[in-house]
C-alpha cells in the first residue's frame, strides 16, 4: 500500500472526496499541508484576505452547488477568525468541512504559541468535530467528516490537526475508505409512509391550505417535487427567507416570503389557513411572530429530516421525519394515484380571498418624485438588468430584505444569504465562492455601506482571481436596519446607527483595481446597471445613494400574530 | 418533574464534554451525572438526572440523540426502573452519639467503613431520597462531609439498553 505523510493524506482525501476547490489562509501550523497542496494540481486553493472570508466563500460555494465547502486555516488567530463563518454555516445548515491547524500534540494545553482550543470553541457551532491523534486515523476521519457534513441535516464539521500529525517524516499506509458505517449516526432515509398518507388525507380535505417551504427544500433538492405538489393541488406557496427559489418566484401560486418582513398576503394566508404544509422549514421566530398566537385555525403537517426541528416552536399535528425530496415525491405519487382532489369550490373561494389581499397591499412603497431614490428601486433595476437570472448574494440589513422581497428567484440556489445568524460581511466573500462555482454566471452582491466594510478586503482576492462580481452597494449612509428599529421603538434616537465619514467607494474600488460607478439619480440607474453587467470580465462596484429614511414593510408588530403588521410608517393591520 | 436519562455513547475523548456542553448551551440543568465505560470498552454509559416538563424533556432527548457520539438513550423514568446512588459520609461520633449514629446507620442498612475515636465514615447506597433522609436524620450538626456519586439506573424486567 502507498505510504503518505499526514499532510499528503489530508490532500489526497480531499481529492478522493472529489473536492476541486478549497478556501484558506496559511500559517505555521498548516505549512506541511500547504506544502502538500503545492505539489499537486487537483485541488485548487483560493487565498482569501481574512479567514472569515474563507468560510463564507466556501459556504457560498456550497449553497450555490450543493457540494460541501472546504476551508483550511492555521491554528490560533487563523482558526478563531473562521469562527463567525462556521457559526453562519451552522445556523443555516450548510455542509462544510473546516481543517484547522493546531500546535504539536505534545504542546497542547501548554498555552503554546498560537494555541487555542478550537474544538472547545466550536462545540456549539458545529455538527461534529474531530481531532487528529495519529496520522493513521486521517483517512477514516476525513471520510466521516464529509459524510456527517453532507447527510441528514447538513452542517459544518471541524477537523483539528496538530502540526506533528502532518509531518513529512512520518509516512503511513493510505487507503481511502469506500464507505462509512457509524453505529451512533444514521440519518433518516425515508419518511414514514403511514404519516405521509395521513398528511395526504389532510391535504385532500383542506379548504384553506398553504404550503410553507423553507431552506430544507433547497438543501435537500426538493424543489421539483414541491412544485409538482403545489401544481397538482392548486395550493398557494410561501417561502421563508432561506427557501426563496425553492418554488418559482414569478409563479402566480407564489405568495412571496412570509414572516417578519414577509408579504401582506403571505402572512394573511398563513394566519387564516386551515392547513399548513411545512416542508424543510423550522418555524423560526422571524416567521411565526408570537408562537402562541400563531395560526390558530391551522392543522400543521411538518416534514423535516431533523426530529429536533419538529414541534420545537409550534406543535405539529402530522410530524414526518424524513428527507424532503423522498417525502414530497411519495406525496405526489399518492395524490396522483388517488381519485380524490380537494374541494375545488372551496379552493376557488380561498384564491379569491388571496387575490383580495394581494390587491390590497402587495409590496407597495412610495416613490420620491425628484427626491432621492428608493432602495427598492435599486433591486428592481437589478432584476431588470439581469432578467432575473443572476446569483444574488446579500449582506445583512434592510438591503437584504429588499432583495428578498423584490428579486424573484425562479430557481433554487440562486439566493444566497445569511438568515439564521444574520452575519454582516457575508455578501462579498460568499459571492466569491459562487463565482468560482459558476465562472460564467452573473453574480451580484447586494450590500449596504455598513456590511460591505466588514469584509471589503476581499476586493483584493477578487482582483487576484479575476472575479467579475457586481457589488450593488445600496448606500443609505446608515445602519439602516438598526435605524429602522430606533425609529419605531426608540423614539427616533439614532444611537450609533449613523455612518459618518464613509469612504469614496468608487476610488476605493479603483485602488483595488476594479471599476467603480456612483449613482445618485434614479434617471441614471438603469443605464449604470446595464453598463456594469456589460463589463463581463470586470468587478464593478456600484455605489448607489438612496433615501436614508426608508423602512422595510410589511413588518410584524412584535408579539402579535402573523397577521399583525405595519404596512407603512402610518398604516397597520 | 425529575427524570433519569441513561445514555449509551462512544467511549471517545470529547464525547462527555459534548453532552455537558449541550445542557449549558441550551439552558437545561443537570442535577447529577455519572459516567463509566461499560463491559464493552468502546462504549460508555452515562446517567444523568434533570428537571423538566414533558416538552423540555422531549427537547433534551432529541438534542442528545443528535450528538454524533450518542448511540442510544432512554428516559428511565418513563417505565419501572431501579435507581441507586452511593454516598460516603463522615459523621461526628463521640460519646453517647456513637451508639445513636450506629443505630441510624443500621436502620438505613449502611455500613461503617472507617472509624476513628471521633468519626465514623459511613457508606450508604439507595435512592437519592433515602440518602437525603439519612443525612436529614443524622442532622447538619453531626455531618462533617458528604460525597455522593449521583444516580445510576437501569430498567426493571427484560428491557435492556444495549446496541
Ligand atoms: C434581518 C433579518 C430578517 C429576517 N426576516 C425574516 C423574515 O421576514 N422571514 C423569514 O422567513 N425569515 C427571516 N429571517 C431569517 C430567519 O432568521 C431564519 O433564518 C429563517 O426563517 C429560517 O428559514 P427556514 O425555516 O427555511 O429554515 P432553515 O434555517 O433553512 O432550516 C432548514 C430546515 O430544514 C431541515 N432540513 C435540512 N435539510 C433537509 C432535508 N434534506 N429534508 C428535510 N428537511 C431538511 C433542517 O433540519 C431545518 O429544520 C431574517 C433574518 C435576518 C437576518
Ligand atoms: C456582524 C454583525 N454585527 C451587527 C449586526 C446587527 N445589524 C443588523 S443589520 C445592521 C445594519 C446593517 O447596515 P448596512 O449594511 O448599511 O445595511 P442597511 O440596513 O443600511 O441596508 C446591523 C448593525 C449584524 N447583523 N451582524
Ligand atoms: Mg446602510
Amino acid at each position: 500500500m502507498e505510504k503518505l505523510s499526514g499532510a499528503e493524506m489530508l490532500v489526497r482525501a480531499l481529492q478522493d472526496e472529489g473536492v476541486e476547490i478549497i478556501f484558506g489562509y496559511p500559517g505555521g501550523a498548516v505549512l506541511h499541508i500547504y506544502d502538500a497542496l503545492f505539489q499537486q494540481d487537483k485541488v485548487q486553493h483560493i487565498l482569501v484576505r481574512h479567514e472569515q472570508a474563507a468560510t463564507h466563500a466556501a459556504d457560498g460555494y456550497s449553497r450555490a452547488t450543493g457540494k460541501p465547502g472546504v476551508v483550511l486555516v492555521t491554528s490560533g488567530p487563523g482558526a478563531t477568525n473562521a469562527v463567525t463563518g462556521i457559526a453562519t454555516a451552522y445556523m443555516d445548515s450548510i455542509p462544510m468541512v473546516v481543517l484547522s491547524g493546531q500546535v504539536r500534540s505534545d504542546w497542547i494545553g501548554d498555552d503554546a504559541f498560537q494555541e487555542t482550543d478550537m474544538v472547545g470553541i466550536c462545540r456549539p457551532i458545529v455538527k461534529h468535530s474531530f481531532s487528529v491523534r495519529k496520522p493513521e486515523d486521517i483517512p477514516e476521519m476525513m471520510k466521516k467528516a464529509f459524510y456527517i457534513a453532507t447527510t441528514g441535516r447538513p452542517g459544518p464539521v471541524l477537523v483539528d490537526i496538530p502540526k506533528d500529525q502532518t509531518s513529512p517524516l512520518v509516512k503511513v499506509p493510505y487507503e481511502y475508505p469506500k464507505k462509512v458505517k457509524m453505529r451512533s449516526y444514521s440519518p433518516v432515509a425515508r419518511g414514514h409512509s403511514g404519516q405521509i398518507r395521513k398528511a395526504v388525507d389532510e391535504m385532500l380535505k383542506a379548504r384553506r391550505p398553504v404550503i410553507y417551504a423553507g431552506g430544507g427544500v433547497i438543501l435537500g433538492d426538493g424543489s421539483e417535487y414541491l412544485t409538482k405538489l403545489a401544481k397538482l393541488l392548486n395550493f398557494p406557496v410561501t417561502n421563508t427567507l432561506m427557501g426563496l427559489g425553492a418554488y418559482p418566484g414569478s409563479d402566480p401560486q407564489f405568495l412571496g416570503m412570509l414572516g417578519m418582513h414577509g408579504t401582506y398576503e403571505a402572512n394573511m394566508v398563513m394566519h387564516s389557513s386551515d392547513l399548513i404544509v411545512a416542508v424543510g422549514a423550522r418555524f423560526d421566530d422571524r416567521v411565526t411572530n408570537h408562537a402562541e398566537k400563531f395560526c390558530p385555525g391551522a392543522t400543521v403537517i411538518h416534514v423535516d429530516v431533523d426530529p429536533a426541528s419538529i414541534s420545537k416552536n409550534v406543535r405539529a399535528d402530522v410530524p414526518i421525519v424524513g428527507p424532503v425530496r423522498q417525502v414530497l415525491e411519495e406525496m405526489v405519487s399518492m395524490i396522483e394515484e388517488s381519485p380524490d382532489r380537494p374541494d375545488a369550490k372551496a379552493l376557488e373561494r380561498w384564491w379569491d380571498e388571496i387575490k383580495g389581499w394581494r390587491e390590497y397591499h402587495g409590496l407597495r412603497y412610495e416613490v420620491n418624485d425628484g427626491g432621492p431614490m428608493k432602495p427598492q428601486q435599486v433591486v428592481q433595476a437589478l432584476y431588470k438588468a439581469t432578467k432575473g437570472d443572476a446569483y444574488v448574494t446579500s449582506d445583512v440589513g434592510q438591503h437584504q430584505m429588499f432583495a428578498a422581497q423584490f428579486y424573484k428567484f425562479d430557481q433554487p440556489r440562486r439566493w444566497i444569504n445569511s438568515g439564521g445568524l444574520g452575519t454582516m460581511g457575508f455578501g462579498l466573500p460568499s459571492a466569491i465562492g459562487v463565482q468560482f462555482a459558476f465562472p460564467d454566471a452573473m453574480v451580484a452582491c447586494v450590500t449596504g455601506e455598513g456590511s460591505i466594510q466588514m469584509n471589503i478586503q476581499e476586493l483584493s482576492t477578487c482582483l487576484q482571481y479575476g472575479l467579475p462580481i457586481k457589488v450593488i452597494n445600496i448606500n443609505n449612509q446608515a445602519l439602516g436596519m438598526v435605524r429602522q428599529w430606533q425609529d419605531m421603538q426608540y423614539g427616533g434616537r439614532h444611537s450609533q446607527s449613523y455612518m459618518d465619514s464613509l469612504p469614496d467607494f468608487v476610488r476605493l474600488a479603483e485602488s483595488y483595481g476594479h471599476v467603480g460607478i456612483r449613482v445618485d439619480r434614479i434617471e441614471d440607474l438603469d443605464e449604470a446597471m446595464e453598463k456594469a453587467f456589460s463589463l463581463k470580465d470586470r468587478l464593478v462596484f456600484m455605489d448607489i445613494y438612496v433615501d436614508p429614511s426608508e423602512h422595510v414593510y410589511p413588518m410584524h408588530i412584535a408579539d402579535g400574530s402573523m397577521r399583525d403588521m405595519w404596512l407603512s410608517k402610518t398604516e397597520r393591520t | 418533574m425529575r427524570r433519569i436519562i441513561s445514555i449509551l455513547m462512544e467511549n471517545e475523548p470529547g464525547a462527555l464534554s459534548r453532552v455537558v456542553g449541550l445542557f449549558s448551551q441550551r439552558g437545561y440543568n443537570i442535577e447529577t451525572l455519572t459516567v463509566a465505560p461499560t463491559e464493552d470498552r468502546t462504549l460508555s454509559r452515562l446517567t444523568l438526572t434533570t428537571l423538566g416538563d414533558d416538552r423540555q424533556i422531549e427537547r433534551i432527548t432529541k438534542n442528545l440523540n443528535k450528538l454524533i457520539e450518542v448511540v442510544k438513550l432512554v428516559d428511565l423514568t418513563e417505565g419501572p426502573h431501579i435507581e441507586r446512588e452511593l454516598m460516603l459520609c463522615k459523621v461526628k461520633a463521640t460519646g453517647a452519639q456513637r451508639a445513636e449514629v450506629k443505630r441510624t446507620v443500621d436502620i438505613f442498612r449502611g455500613q461503617i467503613v472507617d472509624v476513628t475515636s471521633s468519626v465514623y465514615t459511613v457508606q450508604l447506597a439507595g435512592t437519592s431520597d433515602k440518602l437525603d433522609a439519612f443525612v436529614g436524620t443524622i442532622g447538619d450538626a453531626q455531618v462533617l462531609e458528604v460525597v455522593r456519586t449521583g444516580v445510576s439506573g437501569i430498567s426493571r424486567g427484560e428491557k435492556v439498553l444495549s446496541i
